[in-house]
């Protein structure tokens, strides 16, 4: 499975992306930088965190009109897997392909520590190799995650079981009902708040997220099986 | 030219962090009159006379890119631009 990992100017979790996908997944990834014009190559799309245009006007507002995200948009309608973490979380939702958006933390602070999730909906193309209920220790680096959104949105994304990730005990932001992580009603694009791509390996503390991946692809190679 | 005043700020039903921190030293300073604090932010633009209509333009870059509907509200006052 190939994926896109975007760069955008001001982009810096783009190595850990780059680097959880090829040496501890084993499948390919290349980096791709914001002005291309055409994603058909790849199978999955990767947004990743960091200060795309230097989080001016706000997070996210500027890299939404970048030309790869019209590709992101095709990629997203044609049902191919799309991940936005952090400040990727950040441009889906600036850019229409998630409900909501991203509040500066309630604290005012900058949070960086890693924090216990809980996999609400192992039922997606992203969740599959988790449990249901299971606990995930995940870091999170983030000034602006307070996710938010209107009472009718909080309604439908509950209806439709969009709510995949939630913080465990203790919100570190002040989202609604604890929000870590949203998908679109498809089911094809999720973004989240805390960084799997930074717990992928013991060294580096943790494996947690290494199956968040792993789902990914596995979807991935069944759905290309049954195809061929 | 025209000179664009854009006044962005939060939503009445979105909670201002920032402004509630401020808010809170204000009352420590013993300002105990101010009942609220919305932080926002202030856009200026120098506009071109064209034959497209302004208010439909400056509408257009609000809803687009200047502000998120989502979370802000924004209004906008006009004026002639001097000279230089």
């Amino acid at each position: 499975m190939k994926f896109a990992v975007l760069v955008f100017p001001g982009s810096n979790c783009d190595l850990d992306m780059y680097h959880a996908i090829k040496d501890e997944l084993g499948e390919e990834a290349e980096y791709v930088w914001h002005d291309t014009k055409d994603l058909s190559g790849y199978d999955g799309i990767l947004l990743p965190g960091g200060f795309s245009y230097g989080d001016y006007l706000r997070c996210g507002a500027i890299a939404q009109f970048s030309n790869v995200m019209s590709e992101v948009k095709k990629a997203a309608e044609a049902g191919k897997p799309v991940l936005g973490i952090c400040n990727g979380f950040q441009i889906l939702t600036e850019a229409g392909l998630l409900p909501g958006a991203l509040l500066r933390n309630k604290n005012l602070k900058f949070m960086c520590r890693t924090v216990e999730l809980k996999v609400v909906n192992n039922d997606t193309l992203f969740t599959s190799e988790y449990a249901k209920g299971e606990i995930l220790n995940i870091p999170i680096a983030h000034g602006e995650g307070n996710y938010t959104c209107d009472a009718e949105t909080l309604a439908s994304l509950k209806a439709n079981n969009q709510i995949v990730f939630t913080y465990n005990s203790d919100n570190p932001n002040g989202s609604v009902e604890d929000i870590a992580g949203i998908v679109n009603e498809r089911g094809n694009v999720l973004g989240m708040m805390p960084h799997p791509e930074r717990a992928v390996h013991e060294l580096i503390g943790g494996t947690d997220g290494l199956a968040l991946f792993k789902s990914i692809v596995k979807q991935w190679r069944e759905s290309h099986v049954s195809h061929a | 030219m025209k000179k664009v005043k854009i006044y962005v700020t939060l939503r009445e039903s979105v909670l201002d962090p920032q402004g509630s921190a401020v808010m809170g030293a204000l009352h420590t300073m013993g300002y105990d009159e101010v009942a609220d604090v919305r932080i926002g932010k202030y856009l200026e633009l120098q506009v071109d006379d064209s034959e497209r209509e302004l208010d439909v333009i400056v509408k257009e870059m609000c809803q687009k890119l200047l502000t998120n509907t989502v979370i802000e509200d924004y209004r906008y006052d006009v004026e002639e631009a001097v000279s230089k």
